[in-house]
């Protein structure tokens, strides 16, 4: 990106960013005290992605991961992951935190030279590990509450704060603002390809979630939730509670 | 000096009957204090479940015997009345005794057959014991899973105070407890809140 390049990029990607920011806070205050109030609609969605995953998502992971040998599979997750790069380190630096900034470039810089355009991840080898970050996580980092539980349709469990992260994320990644119509139609099959087998990959974990439990949609939504929590540091509840009940209910 | 020793001698040793006897104090005004289980108590407790896991998962054993090796190591040292008691939650409160109990062994068959074939994804890997901290009433001891082909994820073990056996397992920040009293409700629901009808059911899961 030249410095004009980088000016725009500022002027049109970042300022409306905080625009979006200041409309998820608001969001998120109207949430209140139930901690599901989408879930009517939800569990509508919930129902039209479980038949995706039956007739599309499901099958189409098991022909991918039986068609494609795991080398190129993995070849295929380490593009992906290398491309989604720059957009981390731009939620690094807008979390100010700069040494993962520092840390993911780096990454991106070794594994997009040695590791032949992002094929391979060298990095992790030489004990520089992958450091996800995303916008959803920023908006954490800002002060914003993760809202209400969504489910997405397509992507999935998600929160009203981690949907407008993604799509923030989408507009925010420099690659892509950068890659012409026909790289971008490359970079989704990628990702396509990298869901295809992470539904492969964790299959009869998925499976025993979506159609062994006998309320999937609430499994999900903990699952993620739980998740979610964990890896943003935002231990909003009382833990203590979960084994503080016991001596209420039983003693 | 000889008559200096006596004295202090007897000074001490008065000194120590006392300290004794407070102690003794202590542990019958507070029971459970003087008994507790200790930050490093948790650590050891959850040192030697792993250890135990990874003879397990490196064994190179039939998966019908490991699954059984599994069932004992949670039979050991999980609190698995505890366990089954929080998982019943809310629901439980009407319960009798006879059904508690009932659940509680049912619910130990349920979750030995469903985790302990999540447990195959182990083999070959290992698991390293991290840190210990009190927190309250339990201690959380974290550990990382270093398992074949994908990235280390971090397994955090509750260890209550008074029993000193763990009674939860947090796989990724997802709590078994949470999970699972989240799905026995669903079932519960399913089954209009028969609870003796849940209990013939999950075992056959």
């Amino acid at each position: 990106m030249g410095t004009r390049q980088m000016t725009s990029y500022f002027k049109t990607i970042l300022k409306p960013v905080a625009f979006v920011a200041l409309a998820i806070g608001l969001a998120g205050c109207a949430a209140g005290p139930n901690d599901d109030p989408l879930e009517p609609v939800n569990r509508g969605v919930h129902g039209v992605n479980l038949a995706l995953d039956t007739v599309a998502l499901r099958p189409g992971s098991q022909v991918y991961g039986a068609v494609v040998p795991q080398p190129a599979r993995t070849g295929v997750n380490n593009f992906a992951n290398n491309l989604s790069l720059p957009g981390t380190v731009v939620n690094d630096l807008l979390q100010f935190r700069l040494e993962d900034a520092l840390h993911n470039t780096t990454r991106f810089v070794v594994n997009t030279t040695i590791g032949l355009g992002g094929l391979f991840d060298p990095a992790t080898a030489a004990g520089m590990a992958a450091r996800p970050s995303d916008f959803g996580e920023t908006l954490h980092v800002w002060g914003f509450g993760e809202g209400a539980y969504v489910e997405l349709p397509v992507l999935g469990p998600s929160t009203t704060r981690d949907a407008v992260g993604l799509l923030v994320d989408s507009v925010l990644n420099p690659v892509n603002q950068v890659a012409t119509a026909q790289q971008m139609n490359v970079i989704w099959g990628v990702r396509a390809a990298q869901r295809l087998d992470d539904r492969f990959s964790f299959g009869t974990t998925v499976d025993s979630i979506l159609y062994d439990s006998a309320d999937s949609y609430e499994q999900a939504r903990l699952l993620y939730l739980q998740n979610r929590r964990f890896k943003l540091g935002d231990t909003v509840e009382a833990e203590e509670e979960l084994y503080d009940l016991y001596e209420e209910t039983f003693e | 000096m000889t008559y200096m020793k006596k004295p202090l001698n007897k000074l001490t040793r008065r000194g120590f009957v006392i300290a004794a006897g407070a102690t003794g104090a202590i542990a019958l005004a507070v029971p459970g204090v003087a008994q507790a289980f200790s930050t490093e108590n948790a650590r050891k407790l959850i040192d030697t479940v792993v250890k135990e896991i990874n003879t397990i998962i490196n064994s190179g054993g039939s998966e019908a015997r490991m699954l059984r090796s599994f069932e004992g190591v949670f039979g050991r040292y999980a609190d698995v009345t505890r366990i089954a008691q929080l998982v019943l939650g809310v629901d439980g409160r009407s319960a009798s005794a006879s059904q508690k109990s009932a659940f509680a062994r049912a619910f130990q068959t349920y979750m030995a057959r469903k985790y302990g074939r999540r447990f195959r994804e182990f083999i070959g890997g290992r698991i390293e014991v991290q840190s210990a901290r009190a927190v309250k009433s339990f201690y959380e001891v974290k550990s990382l899973a270093i398992l074949q082909g994908s990235r280390p994820f971090d397994l955090e073990w509750v260890v209550a105070d008074d029993t000193g056996k763990f009674i939860d397992l947090k796989i990724e920040g997802i709590s078994l407890i949470k999970t699972e009293r989240a799905e026995i409700g669903a079932m519960l629901d399913q089954r209009r809140g028969n609870l003796d009808q849940l209990i013939v059911d999950i075992v056959k899961i």
